[in-house]
């Protein structure tokens, strides 16, 4: 009996490690991706380490913005932006231009990449998140 | 045509390779024009040159070619509502601007393409955004025809409108290096760092060589 409860705890961790690993692989999926996307289509504002240009284009390094916002920036990409922004305590007030063709997929790429880039390290964020998201966007 | 610039090109590395001191070649077109010196006829080459011009500058300021007598400086096109390729110009341009916004010699020269949204308060607004400040920095409105044809003509740089989308315009990322004396002594692609780089140590190579006369 002992002998089969151990068994089994020891399937189990290897089924949960070998999950997690799956993951893992899948969410460096989104990020490699992502950073590809982020190049065509983000880059030329938000610039390739994210530091944004003078107070045209925010940097994506306010890594307390992008926590705060982060259930946000589905619909920032998905519509575009054409509010006044805080980042980094300074105002920003330029339209940034909806990108509509992107994918929910593409789009939750994108977000993976940015919110785990530039000193933000907000963790896991897939196509389902992408989802939820985009159906809560004003 | 092609050929005559492909020996331009060798001609000039040819002579630079054996002068000690590195110089930029001069491009665009060039003349030859007989002169009479001392009785004898020679053959001198004229180069092409920017002609006079006059714009209105981010302050509501009239600027000229006089305004950039005896300068060194970089002209580009571009319009502040491009959201395509402008950014990573500007990004780029920013750092000749730092580099070089405390030198009276260098000047910088941003030619709106869209004449009608681009007003001189626009192009405040963009600079100020930018962070530039002073006039070191020209931000130029002026008359479409004016603008287009120095584009072509002059810098050697194509700007249209584009006809599929009438928001928006295709043009040409190059900076081009204009000489103390109106010459062109180069083109770079002002959206690739590693060429504005060398575009900011062409400037001082281009610096040096007036200083040296
Ligand atoms: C044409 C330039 C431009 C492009 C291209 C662009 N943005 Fe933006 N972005 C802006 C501007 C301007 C704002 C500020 C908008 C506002 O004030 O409402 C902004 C705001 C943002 C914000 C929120 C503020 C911040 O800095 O965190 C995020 C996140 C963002 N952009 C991400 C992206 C992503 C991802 C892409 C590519 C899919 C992208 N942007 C493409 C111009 C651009």
């Amino acid at each position: 009996m002992k002998k089969i409860v151990s068994a089994s705890v020891f399937l189990l961790l290897i089924f949960l490690y070998a999950c997690q690993s799956d993951k893992e692989i899948e969410q460096q999926r989104y990020f490699v991706n992502g950073k590809s996307i982020f190049e065509q289509h983000c880059q030329n504002c938000h610039g390739a380490n994210g530091e944004g240009l003078g107070e045209l284009y925010p940097p994506l390094t306010d890594t307390v913005f992008m926590r705060s916002n982060k259930s946000k920036i589905a619909c920032i990409i998905k519509n575009g932006s054409n509010t006044a922004l805080m980042v980094h305590n300074k105002k920003y007030e330029g339209k940034m231009p909806a990108e509509s063709d992107l994918s929910d997929i593409e789009i939750a790429e994108i977000v993976n990449y940015i919110t785990n880039s530039f000193g933000n390290k907000l963790g896991d964020y897939d196509v389902n998140n992408a989802a939820a998201d985009l159906k809560n966007c004003q | 045509m092609k050929y005559f610039g492909a020996l331009i090109i060798s001609l000039t590395a040819f002579i630079s390779c054996t002068q000690p001191e590195k110089k930029l070649p001069i491009l665009g077109n060039r003349e030859p024009v007989e002169k009479t010196v001392d009785g004898k006829v020679v053959v001198d080459t004229v180069y092409q040159t920017i002609p006079s011009f006059n714009f209105i500058n981010q302050d509501s300021v009239q600027v000229s070619d006089k305004n950039f007598a005896g300068k060194v400086y970089v002209a580009d096109f571009f319009f502040t509502s491009c959201t395509s390729i402008c950014p990573i110009m500007h990004r780029n341009m920013l750092k000749v601007y730092n580099q070089y916004k405390s030198n009276p010699e260098v000047k910088l020269l941003s030619h709106s393409i869209d004449s009608k949204y681009d007003t001189p308060s626009q192009l405040k607004k963009y600079a100020d955004k930018l962070g530039v400040k002073g006039d070191m920095w020209e931000f130029v409105n002026g008359p479409h025809d004016a603008i287009y044809g120095i584009a072509e003509k002059s810098y050697l740089v194509s700007v249209a409108a584009d006809s599929k989308d009438p928001a928006n315009f295709i043009h040409q990322g190059w900076f081009v290096l204009v000489d103390k004396d109106k010459r062109l002594r180069g083109a770079y692609d002002g959206t690739d760092p590693k060429q504005v780089d060398q575009l900011t140590s062409d400037i001082q190579t281009l610096l040096d060589e007036y200083h040296t006369r």
